[in-house]
């Protein structure tokens, strides 16, 4: 069973949250690194961010979270990335050759 | 007031299709006579229809499969005996009605037929066989009977009031968006699956905490039994699966109902999305019907050949294994998109690295009957039947992995044939086995076994004569799917396959004439011990039919096979030394009414009949809600009670010894 | 499943039993996120195949609004934290503050869905609705889904706070409200996702 975690979690997940928000959202809005640079942070900060609600909001641990939790997200990480990264895989690779 | 409906979708417009109007509404009239004739309505109620006891909901699940087994094998012989008559000649069944026919038979025998089938099994022995007295959330699983139950229902529905979808059953876009197909059919096609889909999300979701978290004391994962195991990785399978086939029929939907442009032809739509997320459900879906038949073999060849399963653990990893793979081959439906020869030979080469561990899976079979003492029992016979003719299947289908032979081989009766050929043998024979295999534990009393032997002998020989031909037919380029055709030399072989038809037309007819056979005799054959093979796992070890708490004290494991294990401890059948009182959910109606909601709901979206949407959504919200705001779902029967049920069946054992 | 400190059955009175009917719900509940977030990341998927897919229509830079996209990030982000203090509250046994945290949870929430749907009308209203083009269906499609499960999710608050009120907190309340905490959370990770591959590469 999950534990509730305590406020101090609450409010350290919610200032991280806020900084890799912030981020991501100054870049764009001061357009003060190229797209590639940018993207790059987005990506960065978005994995971070989901982390850091994984971690103090669903208050996972390897610890203490159920093996069976763990193991569903573990497995459902491995999915996405098959699905998604082979979908795009395949749909560029159609695109490229339609263009051609 | 009634959307799109007016008269004009009664089907009159041919009488054939009238016809089979008259069948389904005259067939479901008849039922309902029959059940008011014998005053069970009632019983029906209370002790099966708002039942939350996976039993009973076992029971009908495989009911409702066997019916829709019926419907889509009439679809099947239609097609046959049209292409056997269609040279230089219209036949008997103009083109759209045709096209209905494959797209509803395809449908059917995948999602109302094979999917309630094999979730029937599940719900009927994983239970029993984890030694557990229900599945983690019993509500759900009704809700999850009756969702299947009004996608096939719509189907059935689709007969009388307008028309199928003529877009086959893997509803390829663009042909099925509102541009090509502005009528009703697709619709239907799209309401029953997202419908059902939902319900197969639901059950698998529940397998997989009750397998996780449900075992009886003692049993580690590896002294689960292999059916369990498959039960287990085809629930983790359906989990993640059926979100892509959500999405693909939603946003199909979504073209069809809001005129997006996902898989349009123009204002940039893509149309091979489609397909690709189609296929990302529909490659697994093939492992999610196939690994349970792959469980039931398992068992029914350890029962039956007396020994031990060979090579449990490389069965346990293959199945892991299979599951994982699953989701790293679909793009071998869609080949012939225009992928780049890289894309394509990825996923050939994971296609033949797929076929590899349910190779290993025909060693443990093969291995675990080798130097056995087999009774030919009819699932015995099922399940040889099935390892022969599924290595012809598997063969053709490494043919087809090579993207080369796959390009010239797509569309034709050879891909027709192959997949026949792993799903016939594959699902169907393995259901067919487990059914039999499971029967007496259902009811208490033994399957008629001369009737299954005849059925067995009709079904291979009747699959070997319908489709060998259609392989034939592949290589001389024979396109799949076609109403008529003036190529003579396609002729005989057709008429070979139309024989075969209807020699397993005869093989039902003996599968009907079981269930007669098995009712007229059932006290002669009746099974008091509730373990009629000497059985080695655990399910045996209670009574049959299982009262409706399983097992009155829950079993200590030691052993993978439990049941043998307390056989030779000598502590097999041992009254214990007193009762405990013991929980049980109560029945529910709110399962039922939100399945036949579901129904209205699905209805009223393929007609467009707004207002009644609105309404039956509310009404499944409201029942949701106080559904889930009910804290007294449980009912405690007595040890009292609990000593008397349990009294009298060890009376019933003794008067036996 | 060894029961811990913070864990229902620390809520007094309730079993082992009725800790593992929790256990099983979470873990049955945990895994319909999972299916979830499939169809998430199939829409996200589907949204960056289309998203070049304008068919000459309007892009993102033309339509969207970084600092729209701010606030509903601050409202959810605030949400969640809120959410975070109500489930709090529910462990101390506080039924006053449980109430008033989701009364908060319930009004950002229904700030964010106001957002949404403003922004959704005004694109509809300029011509770029959801059957403009194809990128436009993905954003609509893609984007309309989280806003329909942060709908779903505030008439369960509702819901949960009736129950509240009725009931107290019982253990079968304070479950299901546990349940409803990790639908929120997951919807604030969706959340997320659609600020990082939709509005912001959008708008760069």
């Amino acid at each position: 069973m999950e534990s509730h975690g305590t406020r101090a979690n609450y409010i350290v997940g919610f200032v991280l949250a806020v900084v890799l928000t912030a981020i991501p959202f100054a870049l764009v809005a001061t357009q003060s690194l190229s797209r590639t640079q940018t993207v790059l942070v987005i990506a960065a900060a978005a994995v971070l961010q989901i982390l850091v609600h994984l971690r103090f909001f669903l208050h996972m641990s390897f610890s203490r979270s159920p093996r069976e939790n763990l193991l569903a997200v573990a497995f459902t990480a491995v999915l996405i990335f098959l699905m998604v990264g082979g979908s795009i895989w395949v749909m560029l690779d159609l695109h490229m050759r339609m263009a051609l | 007031m009634f959307g799109k409906l007016t008269i004009e979708a009664l089907p009159l417009y041919s009488a054939i299709a009238a016809g089979g109007a008259l069948v389904t509404v005259g067939g479901a009239a008849l039922v309902v006579l029959i059940i008011t004739w014998l005053r069970a309505w009632k019983y029906l109620w209370t002790e099966w229809l708002t039942s939350v006891d996976h039993k009973r909901i076992g029971v009908m699940y495989i009911v409702l499969a066997l019916i829709m087994l019926l419907r889509g094998f009439v679809d099947a012989i239609m097609m046959r005996t049209q292409q056997a008559m269609a040279l230089n000649s219209g036949g008997y069944l103009p083109p759209e009605h045709f096209d209905q026919i494959f797209s509803s038979h395809g449908t059917i025998m995948i999602f109302f037929m094979a999917m309630p089938f094999m979730t029937g099994l599940v719900n009927l022995a994983m239970p029993l066989q984890i030694g557990t007295r229900d599945v983690a959330f019993p509500f759900l699983n009704s809700l999850s009977l009756w969702l299947s139950a009004a996608g096939a229902g719509l189907v059935m529905v689709s007969l009388v009031i307008g028309k199928f979808s003529t877009a086959g059953w893997t509803g390829y876009p663009p042909y099925s968006g509102i541009e090509y197909n502005p009528g009703v059919g697709v619709d239907y096609w799209i309401w029953a699956l997202l419908i059902s889909g939902v319900g197969s999300t639901l059950s698998g979701i529940n397998f997989v905490v009750t397998i996780l978290k449900r075992r009886a004391p003692g049993m580690s994962l590896m002294r689960m039994t292999p059916f369990t195991w498959t039960a287990l990785v085809t629930s983790v399978l359906m989990i993640f699966a059926f979100p892509a086939l959500t999405v693909a029929c939603g946003l199909l939907a979504l073209d069809r109902l809001l005129g997006m442009h996902f898989f349009t032809n123009d204002h940039g739509g893509n149309m091979m999305n489609f397909v690709n997320l189609f296929w990302i459900w529909g490659h697994p879906e093939v492992y999610i019907l196939i690994l349970p038949a792959f469980g039931v073999f398992s068992e029914v060849v350890s029962t039956f050949a007396r020994k031990r399963l060979f090579g449990y653990e490389s069965l346990v990893y293959a199945t892991a294994a299979i599951g994982l793979l699953s989701f790293t081959v679909w793009l071998h439906h869609f080949f012939t998109m225009g992928s780049s020869a890289t894309v394509n030979a990825f996923f050939g080469i994971m296609t033949m690295v797929i076929a590899v561990p349910t190779g290993v899976k025909v060693f443990n079979w093969l291995l675990t009957m080798f130097r056995g003492r087999i009774t030919f029992h009819p699932s015995m016979l099922f399940t040889i039947g099935f390892i022969v003719t599924f290595v012809i299947g598997g063969m053709t289908g490494v043919l087809l992995a090579m993207p080369p032979a796959d390009f010239l081989l797509h569309n034709t009766t050879f891909l027709v044939a192959h997949f026949h050929n792993m799903i016939i043998p594959g699902v169907l024979f393995g259901y067919l086995a487990g059914y039999m295999y499971w029967f007496p534990k259902a009811f208490g009393f033994k399957i008629n076994e001369p009737w299954g032997v005849r059925a067995f002998w009709f079904w291979i020989v009747g699959f070997y004569l319908a489709f060998m031909p259609l392989y034939v037919l592949g290589f001389m380029g024979m396109p799949r799917r076609m109403e008529q055709y003036n190529d003579p030399a396609w002729a005989p072989w057709l008429m070979a396959a139309a024989a075969g038809a209807f020699l397993i037309l005869i093989g039902i007819a003996c599968l009907a004439m079981q269930v007669v056979a098995t009712f007229r005799d059932r006290r002669r054959d009746a099974d008091v011990t509730g373990d009629p093979y000497d059985g080695r796992t655990l399910e045996w070890a209670t009574a049959s039919p299982p009262p409706a708490y399983n097992f009155a004290i829950l079993p200590q494991i030691r052993d993978r096979e439990p049941l043998l294990d307390m056989k030779e401890r000598g502590v097999a059948w041992q009254k214990p030394a007193r009762y405990e009182d013991i929980e049980m959910p109560k029945s529910s109606a709110a399962g039922v009414v939100m399945g036949a909601f579901a129904f209205v709901l699905g209805f009223a979206m393929v007609w467009h009949i707004w207002w009644l949407v609105g309404a039956s959504a509310l009404v499944m919200w409201l029942t949701m809600i106080l559904r889930s705001s009910d804290d007294d779902q449980e009912y405690r029967l007595s040890a009292a009670e609990v000593a008397r049920i349990e009294e009298a069946r060890y009376r019933a054992l003794g008067s036996r010894a | 499943m060894s029961t811990r400190p913070g864990t229902v059955a620390a809520h007094g009175g309730g079993g082992s039993e009725a800790a593992e009917i929790h256990d099983q719900r979470a873990l049955g509940f945990w895994l319909y996120l999972m299916s979830d977030a499939i169809i998430f990341a199939l829409l996200f998927m589907t949204y960056g195949i289309m998203v070049g897919n304008t068919d000459g229509g309007p892009t993102g830079k033309d339509l969207f609004s970084l600092s729209n996209a701010a606030y509903e990030t601050a409202l959810l982000l605030v949400s969640s934290m809120t959410f975070g203090f109500a489930s709090l509250a529910a462990r101390d046994g506080n039924r006053g503050a449980v109430l008033g945290w989701l009364a908060i949870t319930f009004v950002l929430g229904a700030g964010f869905v106001f957002l949404e749907v403003r922004e959704f009308v005004g694109m509809i209203g300029a011509g770029a609705g959801p059957d403009r083009s194809g990128f436009l269906s993905a954003f609509f499609t893609l984007v309309g889904t989280h806003g329909v499960h942060v709908s779903t999710g505030l008439i369960w608050i509702l819901i949960m706070s009736g129950q509240i009120m009725v009931k107290g907190l019982t253990l079968p309340v304070t479950s299901r409200l546990f349940r409803l905490g990790l639908f929120w959370h997951f919807l604030d990770i969706a959340w997320v996702g659609i600020f990082s591959v939709v509005y912001l590469p959008g708008l760069m």
